[in-house]
């Protein structure tokens, strides 16, 4: 069976492939998306499809692409952090963290212990609520309409409300700053970081009881997208994605970056990485997150929350560059920046994971249905902010 | 740098035609980078990935960087009319694009190792050897590259614009792009304005 080429189509097209390729079967071509609810933003897949199984899937993308990177390299170093919240709009704290990573590296700055703990309780916070709400979607794309997902909503208002409180804004957080961050903490903060923390071991017990065994889940899930090992290494594939297909991979055990290397944390690691895995590797990984976020808030000194070497304004880094990455939610998110000893980066890259994890959406498709290529790419967990840039 | 001198050696014995060349990093002297000349940097790429020791299985970022053509200025003591004098000269640089690679290893846990491949000039249609053969991650990003920067990538199997629309014509992570004048809010460009749209469009035209 000779597949034809799928051509790059504009907006939504319904038209037999028998026409461009007499010799083909009838195939159909249809373009999923982008003003779909099941791609997760403006994205299309332009699928070619036998009866109902999927032959070719071409992901198209770049509707969201303002050219964050020019923009960062018209602007000086700070400038760019609000940006940065805008890419994966989800976990805007652990986009401020890989920048502030990057930079500190390239600068060469310190981050006083009380910075680097709030760090860690605001990642791990960030990949409570993303990971709560991938799942939510996860089942909301296979038809489970409404319940779990504004379940997964209510704990993530709870986290969202403690992130207003601390930084001011509940998803645009601007954060961090290079050597520190930008604010201490408000009175009783760290209590009621506690006391979300402690509820939300309900939340997921309550949330497993209801879904984990459910046996529409199973049956829609286990099987279903396979990732090879192999394939999600050579694949660039990283995060819960490639740690469902079995690639113990984690950043924060690898890199040890900021203070990970204090806290007793396990990384699951899934054995058939379908879908099932990368949705059980997620919760298992928020159970993991609670350890952290306990020992962390418990730990948490007193102290200076910035650098005093810091500079605000007038910040030149001396000329090199610098690659720096963390274990962000989605996956591997890193920066990679050129200094020519001016005020702007030479150079700005984001090296984003939900993009690189796209990179084998055919391969998993390939031969399952158009209702499991939703529920493959609502595995997968992208956002579009971050995948255009 | 250990590791890249380990690598280098290692390479220069499995692959000595590569002629790796290590680009030293000031500001972070771990991730000093290794220079291959295309040609053979597949060859180079294989053996990195492959070779027990190293199995930089993992390639984790991709992109390209442009470099302008520049001019330095530079004080030099020349013999003037048979008078030792110091003058200024000037040297050009000629520019280039570059592909940057960060390889890891998942297996071993090392790196990151900086792979490095420049074209000859920055002109048009300009090209790279793809290592999409060797890592698949390269993909995507390679098409990003090709899509901002406009090197094309020999041995790329589907090599298309991904971020900008099929018919975009420039390459906007360039430094010397010019956005084009944004007179969407005059419904009838005139005066300065037009001018500009005008100059523009020709110069579009002369764009391969």
């Amino acid at each position: 069976m000779s597949a034809p080429a799928v051509t790059m189509a504009p907006g939504f097209e319904l038209r037999s492939a028998a026409e461009t390729d007499p010799d083909a079967p009838d195939l159909l071509e249809v373009s999923l998306g982008p003003q779909h609810p099941s791609t997760h933003g403006v994205f299309r897949m332009n699928v070619t499809l036998d009866g109902e199984r999927v032959v070719t899937l071409k992901p198209v993308f770049g509707y969201l692409h303002r050219n964050h990177e020019k923009i960062a390299e018209a602007t000086s170093y700070l400038a760019s952090m609000p940006y940065t919240d805008r890419l994966d709009y989800f976990c805007s704290l652990t986009n401020n963290w890989a920048y502030a990573l990057t930079v500190e590296r390239l600068a060469g700055l310190q981050v006083p212990e009380r910075a680097e703990y709030l760090r860690v309780i605001t990642a791990e916070l960030t990949r409570l609520q993303n990971h709560a709400t991938v799942c939510g979607f996860l089942l909301q794309d296979m038809g489970a309409l409404g319940t779990p997902l504004m379940y997964a909503f209510r704990e993530r208002e709870k986290i969202l409300d403690l992130f207003e409180s601390l930084t001011g804004a509940r998803m645009m957080c601007n954060y961090m700053r290079f050597g520190g961050c930008r604010c201490d903490t408000p009175a009783g903060w760290i209590e009621q970081a506690g006391k979300v923390t402690a509820n939300f071991g309900r939340f997921l017990d309550e949330f497993e009881a209801l879904l984990t065994s459910n046996e529409i889940l199973l049956g829609r899930t286990q099987g279903v997208g396979i990732l090879p090992r192999d394939l999600a290494v050579a694949g660039g594939i990283s995060g819960p994605m490639a740690r469902a297909s079995g690639v113990g991979y984690d950043l924060r055990k690898v890199d040890r970056y900021g203070i990970y290397d204090r806290f007793e944390f396990r990384v699951p690691v899934g054995d058939h990485g379908d879908v099932f895995d990368r949705y059980m590797i997620r919760v298992l990984e928020m159970r993991e997150s609670l350890k952290i976020l306990e020992a962390a808030l418990k730990q948490v000194p007193p102290g200076p929350i910035m650098d005093p070497k810091a500079k605000l304004r007038g910040f030149r880094p001396k000329p090199g560059e610098a690659y720096g990455r963390i274990e962000s939610p989605k996956g591997e998110l890193g920066f990679y920046l050129i200094s020519d000893g001016g005020p702007n980066p030479y150079r700005y890259r984001i090296r984003p994971p939900s993009f690189i994890n796209l990179t084998l959406l055919e391969d998993l498709c390939r031969g399952h249905s158009v209702a499991d290529t939703v529920v493959i790419l609502g595995s997968v967990d992208i956002v579009l902010g971050e995948v255009d840039r | 740098m250990e590791l890249l001198e380990e690598v280098m050696s290692r390479l220069a014995q499995a692959v000595p035609e590569a002629a790796a060349e290590a680009v030293p990093n000031p500001a972070v002297p771990a991730q000093s980078s290794l220079r291959v000349a295309p040609p053979h940097i597949l060859a180079a790429a294989r053996f990195l990935r492959d070779a027990d020791g190293l199995r930089f299985d993992f390639c984790s970022n991709a992109t390209g960087v442009d470099w302008p053509d520049r001019t330095e200025s530079v004080k030099v003591r020349r013999l003037v009319d048979g008078m030792e004098k110091e003058v200024t000269e000037t040297r050009p640089h000629p520019g280039y694009l570059e592909a940057v690679y960060h390889l890891y290893s998942v297996e071993l846990r090392r790196g990151p190792l900086v792979l490095r491949q420049r074209t000859a000039g920055r002109a048009a249609g300009t090209a790279l050897v793809s290592l999409t053969p060797v890592w698949r991650s390269c993909e995507f990003q390679e098409r990003e590259i090709f899509d901002l920067f406009g090197i094309r990538f020999e041995g790329h199997p589907d090599l298309r614009r991904i971020l900008m629309w099929d018919g975009f014509q420039d390459h906007p992570m360039r430094k010397d792009y010019q956005p084009p004048e944004d007179y969407e809010y005059e419904p009838t460009p005139h005066g300065e304005v037009l001018e500009k749209a005008q100059r523009q469009a020709a110069a579009r035209e002369g764009f391969s």
